[in-house]
């Protein structure tokens, strides 16, 4: 808790810096305004304009905060499509947008990490993998995925695979990726004596995967995982955007582009950080938690 | 009683080992010839580099000899390594840091398959052996370094093999551990009839702990002299003032220095 004044103090000075930069990015169209309505307006006014603008430039901290608030809790509490109301989630909420987002960035990321696991796993183990596997995993991360995402949501949609699949599948190729990274270092970590060791026991090779690779690989794999876990929530919201999906936070981005709702598309992006954020950290605490248990505290 | 006609437990002839690196063969291993009974104990001694660790990772199938033959209770290294003849303990502790103490000391067990209840036994019994009953529980990291080294001895004494190889255990040591480990070693052997080869860089070490002591030299790497002690196996701490003590220090001392003279 001793490092809580640092954070805060950043905190407040980006926040500071965004409320200096609200102000000249929305001056031009208050002025506009003012022109037109034949009034003059002073400093103090021009000031609070720039700040309370239906569609800003730049939106104010407070006017994200506000439509963050009203879109989750307000709107599910008291909407006339609200959870309260309806007992379903409101298709007008972030925490339904959140979630149709989240669903397909947890099941890309699970496929994910298992497929990169799998690859790690027999990277380490065979040789013709070894030499094979590596240089294409690399490859597929040097598409920019803003060209591969479409062409596979269009596919996909072709052959009638529609909705969560083809998003979680944009996740999977992305956050695969770390975790086979990850996992070779991870698998490899055992030196010289402690494969020795295990070889004058006389042990299997499971033996040897299941009580000394795989235990050595374990603080790799909860640092890839924390990387995948993003990369799979950028994968999930960057499948939502070329289709015009109607749901996911991808679309709120896109709605909000459309529409000029730049409180929204900040919103949308803030709902993105604090999924983010929040996964990393419960991937963090159960890294804590294991890593405290077997001896290793991290 | 030991019965020293019976076929040796250890059997080199003409061992050959040269290690190709980049700078050109390293010839680590020249013509040893070594034949090791059951029961006893040999030290191997010699200068950094005279190639005896190469030796015992040779006896325990860690590395392949380039010429000559060897084999380990009649039977190839690589077949003795499979029938787990052997514990061997390394230069280093080498203890897996996730495992407690018993964790590491079950971790042979575990792997040999011995039942959950004998794992339980034998670790228990082992580290009572090493003065680690205590520490059971207890993570490497929480234990000093020689605590660490005998723990790494309860492990390599827990499946109970005939034959243990050590790598300098006590390298690291400071001299009173060192004689209190020395002793229980020798008690540990006196009870198990266990062969043991163990590599030093101590010649009172040596002269202490063995029945026989082989002295090697570097560049090649070989054995100039092999010293069968005439001290008897019941050998308190004080048997090291003792006039036999010091004139077979005396030969391994003369040993080592004709060795660095070839140089
Ligand atoms: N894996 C290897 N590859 C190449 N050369 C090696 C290898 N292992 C050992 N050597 C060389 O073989 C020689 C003997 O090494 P060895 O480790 O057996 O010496 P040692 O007697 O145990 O020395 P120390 O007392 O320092 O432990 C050395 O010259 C060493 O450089
Ligand atoms: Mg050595």
């Amino acid at each position: 808790m001793r490092n809580i004044i640092p954070v805060l103090a950043v905190t407040a000075a980006l926040i500071a810096l965004w409320y200096a930069a609200v102000v000249p990015m929305n001056a031009q169209w208050a002025q506009d305004q003012a022109r037109r309505a034949g009034t003059d307006l002073t400093l103090p006014a021009l000031i609070a304009d720039t700040m309370s603008q239906q569609r800003p430039r730049l939106p104010a901290p407070h006017q994200v905060a506000q439509e963050l608030w009203n879109s989750t809790v307000v709107e599910e509490m008291t909407g006339r499509r609200g959870f309260m109301n309806t007992g379903s989630l409101s298709n007008r909420s972030l925490v339904y947008h959140g979630w149709v987002t989240l669903s397909a960035t947890l099941l890309g990321f699970a496929i994910g990490s298992g497929l990169g696991i799998a690859l790690a796993v027999g990277i380490v183990h065979n040789r013709a993998m070894d030499a094979s596997v590596m240089p294409w995993a690399i490859a597929s991360q040097t598409i920019p995925i803003l060209a591969i995402a479409p062409m596979i949501i269009v596919v996909l949609n072709a052959i009638g695979i529609t909705g969560l699949i083809p998003k979680a599948i944009i996740s999977t190729y992305l956050s695969f990726f770390p975790v086979v990274v990850g996992m070779v270092k991870g698998l490899r970590a055992p030196d010289a004596m402690q494969l020795d060791l295990m070889k004058t026991y006389s042990a299997s090779g499971p033996q040897v995967f299941s009580k000394l690779r795989w235990p050595s690989a374990m603080p790799y794999l909860f640092a890839s995982l924390k990387v995948a876990i993003a990369a799979a929530l950028v994968g999930a919201i960057v499948a939502e955007l070329p289709t015009g999906a109607v749901a996911g936070l991808g679309a709120r981005l896109l709605s909000g582009s459309y529409y000029g709702q730049t409180v929204q598309i900040w919103s949308a992006l803030f709902a993105a950080a604090i999924l983010a954020a929040s996964m990393v950290a419960l991937i963090g605490v159960i890294q804590r938690a294991t890593l405290r248990r077997m001896g290793m505290a991290a | 009683m030991r019965d020293t006609v019976t076929a040796p437990v250890i059997s080199a002839r003409g061992l050959n080992l040269t290690f190709q690196t980049n700078d050109g063969p390293v010839h680590a291993l020249k013509d040893v010839s070594l034949d090791i009974a059951k029961g006893e104990f040999v030290s191997f001694i010699g200068p950094s580099g005279c190639g005896k660790t190469t030796f015992l990772r040779v006896i325990a199938d860690l590395e392949q000899p380039t010429g000559g033959e060897i084999t380990v209770n009649g039977m190839s290294p690589d077949a003795a390594r499979k029938s787990r003849a052997y514990g061997y303990v390394f230069q280093a502790a080498g203890l897996y840091p996730w495992r407690t103490i018993a964790g590491n000391v079950k971790l042979p067990l575990e792997i040999m398959g011995f039942s959950h209840a004998e794992q339980q036994a034998r670790v228990e019994k082992v580290l009572e052996l090493v003065e680690l009953s205590g520490f059971a529980r207890k993570f490497p990291w929480q234990l000093s370094g020689g605590m660490q080294q005998r723990a790494s001895i309860a492990r390599a004494l827990a499946f109970d093999a005939d034959i243990l190889l050590m790598d300098e255990p006590f390298g690291a040591l400071d001299e009173i551990v060192r004689d209190r480990l020395n002793e229980q070693l020798l008690e540990l052997w006196a009870r198990t009839e266990k062969t043991i080869g163990f590599v030093t860089h101590s010649i009172p070490e040596a002269v202490y702990l063995s029945t026989k002591i082989v002295v090697m030299s570097p560049r090649p790497g070989r054995i100039t002299d092999i010293i069968d002690s005439p001290l008897p196996r019941e050998r308190p701490l004080d048997i090291r003032d003792s006039p036999e003590f010091i004139k077979i220090a005396h030969r391994v001392r003369e040993g080592l220095r004709a060795g660095h003279l070839d140089d």
